[in-house]
């Protein structure tokens, strides 16, 4: 089930100095990133980035800081100009906009939700929500039901008269996605949204962006520097290391599939059991369904939930089922094979998860 | 022979100095003492070598032009523009002496009870506290009570159409300087200056320039003073404006303009009302000097306690522009902490 590709961005540089085009030309000669910054003091902040990103997928962008991930995103809708390089928003390419183009896909193409929530603090939790509506111009019941509804979908009813300095951060938060939401935009671009909230608050969030998604099927650009909240989001995941694109792609391919090593010292603290589903490490079936297992399991279980399901023992196998058809069986050796970095990403294991 | 006259010698200038002996500037006062006492044969010793100022090339060198020449060139040329200046910024002026007038005769005319108590609506509306109101209730109720009302309220008008006029003018400069780095570094100087020059230097030349008895002399002069501070507030407060705020307002494709009115305008409201708060403090201190060029108020009787050495009169109005002082700032300050409570983060 490929979707529509809604955002391609090929061959994008960012210079930060004073004669970015004249230190591109050296990149392309082959020098590299520190020494452009000794010889020239001339910043690489984002070395050739080729992303597609499908509609309505949740995209990850993650790194850590200094990765370049807050500068990839605001490229999206030009809060910072490339250095070279090409956008397509929906086939257009977003570069050649004027202003008053570029004023419009933000308004209505693009929504944005800062880390530090970014409200403004004279106004009200249904005035800020409706911000977006208010730039465009619509008129003020209209805004303050849109507002209203959005704040009700996100868990805010009978907050909308507060000032956001009443709310507490994750309260916050919920104004900034649904000051986004009331935007109706297609496209929404988190920056870090959830990284200024506890753990138990961000998890809460994430629950609550995925139950939207379902519903709503936007197409979200997400930055996090968080592997584990990459892994629960991501349709599609972007590993970010200095200015450059370590690794993309589906994101239990690239936990079982790291191809460098810092994507391995990234991935081996996190918690396997949770995020690894049974769709992973299956054996597709090929020809007739096995009859001497233990039992059907659902495709997008989790392997904490296999574990309980057969109490620990290892010697169980069962048929994986997707929408009640048979699609492949799982061995309980091969699911704690993969719970150990290093073997997973052994030859077994590689070639069944491909 | 002095000790500087190898310098003009050196530059081979001795005729040109030599030139002007004969039609030689008239002797200063303590030339003719040393002539007098004969001291002037006397060699100069090596500690006593003078500092090479204007006066003193001028006794080596005739042609040299002493500095009293520098000052008088000053006035020489301030005269010489007055008329054209005068042409240009009396009409210009013209409206902030009738607005000055028709305060000061509406105030006067007025009824007592009824001035106060617009002032108690507008003290009530600017701080929503009762307490405030009944403190600037018993301050004006003691000025009225030792006959000092019409003073004091003069004054009050005198600030009321200042400081209007500074927040008039001062936001908006403040904002285009807040948003053009050129302009704001072409006018800091030019504000560092208006803020330090003594206030009793801004009379010295509007006095030449206008007539003493105009209300625009005292009010320009006023104005000048107390402007800077709203001004200087405004800008900075807009270039404060927290940054991620800003670039969420871009992303949102604010224009400009919704920019300015919707996000850095009120968020920099809390130090506009700063500025707003210290411009009318400066107002006051200024409206006091102004009495020297005819301003009435309180500063009259301050004028004539100094003039008259009449203690009491002096005393007892400085209390009263104290007591005024207190008022405003009170007021503008509950103001202020109010934009402050909605915009806490």
């Amino acid at each position: 089930m490929k979707r529509n590709i809604k955002i391609v961005i090929r061959n994008l540089y960012k210079i930060f100095g004073s004669d970015p085009q004249k230190a591109l030309a050296y990149i392309h000669a082959g020098m590299s990133k520190s020494e452009l910054l000794e010889k020239h003091n001339h910043v690489l902040g984002l070395e050739n980035i080729n992303i597609e990103m499908r509609e309505g997928e949740v995209t990850v962008i993650m790194g850590l800081s200094g990765s370049g991930k807050s500068t990839l995103i605001r490229h999206l809708n030009r809060l910072i100009e490339p250095t070279a390089g090409k956008i397509d928003v929906d086939g257009e390419d977003v570069l050649s906009f004027d202003e008053e183009q570029l004023r419009k896909l933000r308004r209505e193409v693009m929504s944005m939700v800062f880390q530090n929530f970014a409200l403004l603090p004279h106004r009200s939790v249904a005035e800020n929500a409706g911000t977006l509506l208010e730039v465009r111009g619509a008129k003020s019941e209209e805004c303050f039901t849109e507002a209203k509804k959005w704040l009700d979908r996100v868990g805010l009813q009978g907050f909308a008269a507060h000032y956001p300095h009443q709310l507490s951060g994750g309260m916050q938060q919920r104004v900034g996605i649904a000051r986004a939401l009331t935007s109706n935009s297609p496209i929404m671009l988190m920056d870090e949204a959830f990284s200024a909230l506890d753990p138990l608050i961000r998890s809460d969030m994430q629950d609550l962006l995925l139950e939207l998604q379902k519903e709503l099927h936007k197409t979200i650009v997400f930055i996090t520097h968080d592997l584990d909240e990459a892994m629960r989001l991501a349709d599609h995941l972007i590993i970010l290391k200095d200015g450059y694109v370590v690794q993309q792609g589906e994101p239990q391919h690239i936990l079982l599939n790291p191809n460098d090593p810092y994507v391995e010292d990234f991935i081996s603290d996190i918690n396997r059991l949770r995020v690894l589903r049974v769709r992973s490490i299956m054996t597709p079936i090929k020809g007739e369904v096995p009859t001497d297992t233990h039992g059907e399991v659902d495709y997008n279980d989790t392997l904490e939930s296999m574990i309980a399901h057969s109490g620990g023992d290892t010697s169980y196998s069962y048929v994986v089922t997707n929408d009640g058809k048979a699609v492949g069986t799982l061995e309980m050796t091969d699911l704690v094979r993969a719970l150990v970095p290093r073997a997973s990403s052994g030859k077994g294991a590689q070639s069944r998860a491909v | 022979m002095t000790t500087y006259d190898f310098v003009f010698n050196a530059l081979g200038l001795r005729d040109w100095c030599d030139a002007a002996k004969i039609e030689k500037n008239p002797m200063s006062m303590a030339e003719l003492l040393a002539k007098n006492t004969g001291h002037d044969k006397l060699e100069t010793q090596w500690w006593e070598v003078p500092f090479p100022s204007m006066d003193t090339l001028n006794k080596t060198c005739a042609n040299f032009p002493q500095s009293r020449d520098l000052t008088a060139a000053v006035e020489q040329s301030f005269l010489a523009v007055k008329d054209l200046l005068r042409l240009v910024l009396d009409p210009l002026t013209q409206p902030l002496s009738w607005l000055l007038e028709s305060t000061l005769i509406m105030f006067d005319v007025t009824p007592w009870w009824i001035v106060i108590t617009v002032l108690m609506a507008i003290v009530y509306y600017a701080s929503k506290s009762l307490k405030l109101v009944s403190l600037v209730l018993i301050c004006i109720s003691f000025l009225a009570a030792i006959d000092h009302y019409n003073h004091a309220i003069q004054t009050l008008a005198i600030i009321f159409v200042c400081a209007f006029l500074c927040v008039l003018f001062g936001i908006p400069i403040g904002i285009a300087m807040s948003r053009n780095d050129i302009l704001q570094r072409i006018s800091i100087p030019i504000l560092d200056m208006l803020q330090t020059l003594p206030p009793f230097v801004y009379l010295i030349p509007l006095i030449f320039l206008f007539s003493v008895t105009e209300p625009k002399l005292y009010g320009i002069a006023i104005i000048l003073y107390a402007i800077v501070p709203v001004i200087r507030l405004t800008d900075l407060g807009i270039r404060l404006v927290d940054r991620d705020i800003i670039e969420a307002a871009d992303s949102f494709g604010m224009t400009e303009s919704q920019k300015l009115f919707g996000v850095q305008i009120p968020l920099a409201l809390p130090n506009i009302m700063a500025g707003v708060n210290q411009t009318i403090m400066m107002s006051l201190a200024m409206v006091v000097i102004a009495s020297l060029v005819s301003a009435p108020g309180l500063g009259v009787l301050v004028l004539r306690g100094i003039r008259n050495l009449e203690l009491g009169v002096g005393l007892v109005s400085g209390l009263g522009i104290v007591l005024l002082a207190i008022i405003l700032d009170r007021v503008t300050k509950a103001a202020l902490s109010r934009v402050n409570v909605s915009q806490k983060r």
